[in-house]
């Protein structure tokens, strides 16, 4: 099998691929994957399939596992659709609030962006823009210092936690009926997946987070399939209005990430100056580094 | 008066700059075009067949087709007539023209948004090419314009839905991969249009400073 990208950093990882409400059972859905043409299907039984791309199984044709080209491994989690083009890590990172059974898990729809994955990654991490690219939402001047917060990478999980992150946010989710300052908690458990808890209205007393997630899969360097989605405590706004409410903050960042120069994520520490806001994409960025990735980055010179 | 409306769609937004520009009151129903498609879904098929948005609802009256709903709102609820100038034939012809031009740039900019934002399967090369070709015939119409002095698609002093026909597509080309570097007086032009008062943002659009001059 002929790859178009070589890095078995990103080769060795689970990619999401669609979430499972978006599978129209027994049909054929093609996407993309580190510029694999790949398809996958949920077939009458509910069993999730992924092959790369034939011309024998077309989309929107009923799934035929016979006709099906090489098959890749598929895994269901977090309501979304996995699959791995190298060696499948035998785990994938945890969301335990997704089991919680008050609350409701949100695909808040997938999203194409024209920049690589890291650079989308480090823009959801960052609390900086706030008040000026969701103005009135996420955050409005005068109030815009990014406060002092901690950022580790935990060595036992591999991931990045920044902890004791605080914003003044105007409208911090579709619940909120004035402006609070609102506590976050981030997570980046995989190199191109991400997640931030944030105090949910009317639940501050008894400590529980919204939980909003962010699942990348790069389709090629620089265009990125954003699945979007949000685990909220927040049984009064209909399915529908959180949608609509993620939809506009994602579509505000879109330009903004579209327009970062250059496209792929800079990992030496000199390529762009960084100020003390972005601790944790700073953490980021090394943790890359540490790990080796070369695809979608532009590795630091040794 | 009731707006079905999807935040993201250039469309809906043409209409929401309209009532903004307008001070209507109105009511957006808010639909999940995506990825819920409910723009096909029976109850909104029976309101527009085509199965797109916007939809407008005033009073008995059901409007489908973002141009026609801005010739009516502005026919409807502009008294002084520079919107839609329909006493004037000359001007008149020319919003016709350019509200054509509009649907020629949805054609274009706008299915290489979809294609690069939402996965529309559709020749996105072709797209951009189409794009690219109705910006040039934009940039040089408003470049000569603006050398009469005319700050608008059409001539006379104030805009008119022309305007706002074609400005939310061009505006949101990148998304679609078209850059609008090359075109100077299309980039003026925006700002002219961000600079109105009642202007509105959506999701994708920014403000611009306000005029130096």
């Amino acid at each position: 099998m002929t790859q178009a990208c070589k890095d078995p950093v990103i080769h060795n990882q689970w990619h999401p691929l669609t979430s499972l409400d978006e599978i129209a059972q027994g049909l054929v859905h093609d996407t993309v994957l580190l510029e694999q043409p790949l398809s996958y299907a949920m077939d009458d039984t509910g069993a999730l399939h992924v092959w790369y791309r034939t011309p024998a199984q077309p989309a929107h044709t009923p799934y035929d596992p016979a006709k099906a080209g090489n098959a890749l491994p598929a895994r269901s989690k977090h309501g979304y659709l996995w699959t791995c083009v190298g060696k499948p890590p035998k785990d994938l990172f945890p969301v335990p609030e997704l089991l919680e059974p008050d609350r409701q898990n949100v695909p808040t729809g997938v999203f194409g962006v024209n920049v690589s994955a890291g650079r989308t990654i480090e823009n959801f991490l960052d609390m900086g823009h706030f008040p000026f690219v969701h103005t009135g939402i996420l955050g409005e001047e005068p109030r815009t210092e990014v406060k002092e917060y901690d950022v580790e990478i935990s060595e036992s999980r591999d991931e990045i936690l920044a902890t004791r992150c605080q914003f003044y946010q105007p409208k911090a989710a579709l619940a909120s009926e004035s402006g609070a300052d609102v506590e976050y908690v981030y997570r980046v458990p995989h190199i191109n997946c991400a997640l931030l808890y944030k105090s949910s209205p009317g639940f501050e007393a008894e400590g529980r987070m919204d939980v909003i997630y962010m699942f990348l899969q790069p389709m090629t360097r620089e265009w990125t399939r954003a699945h979007t989605g949000m685990c909220v405590i927040d049984l009064e706004n209909s399915y529908q209005g959180i949608r609509c409410f993620q939809q506009v903050i994602f579509g505000q960042d879109k330009p903004i990430l579209e327009n970062q120069f250059p496209k792929q994520l800079p990992l030496d520490t000199r390529a762009e100056t960084p100020i003390r806001a972005d601790k944790s994409a700073i953490a980021y960025r090394r943790w890359l580094s540490r790990k080796g990735l070369t695809y979608g980055v532009i590795p630091a010179a040794v | 008066m009731k707006l079905y409306d999807y935040e993201l769609s250039g469309n809906c937004y043409k209409i929401r700059l309209m009532l903004n520009f307008l001070g209507r009151e109105y009511e957006t129903r808010p639909v999940d075009f995506y990825p819920g498609r409910e723009h096909k879904s029976p109850e909104l098929m029976k309101l527009n067949p085509l199965g797109q948005l916007p939809i407008l609802e005033d009073g008995d009256l059901v409007l489908r087709d973002a141009q026609a709903i801005l010739t009516y709102l502005a026919h409807k609820y502009d008294p002084s007539g520079q919107w839609y100038p329909v006493s004037d034939p000359d001007r008149l012809g020319q919003v016709a023209q350019w509200l054509a031009f509009a649907d020629g740039i949805t054609a274009t900019a706008s299915s290489a948004r979809l294609h690069d934002t939402l996965f529309y399967e559709l020749d996105v090369e072709a797209a951009r090419a189409g794009a690219h070709r109705l910006f040039r015939v934009l940039d040089e119409h408003l470049w000569f314009a603006e050398q009469e002095g005319q700050d608008w698609i059409c001539s006379g002093d104030h805009p008119t839905i022309a305007d706002l026909a074609c400005f939310p597509y061009v505006i949101l080309s990148e998304e679609g991969g078209v850059s609008r570097q090359d075109y100077p007086a299309i980039r003026r032009w925006c700002d002219r249009i961000k600079r109105l008062p009642g202007f509105v943002l959506m999701s994708g659009v920014f403000p611009t400073s306000q005029s130096a001059a």
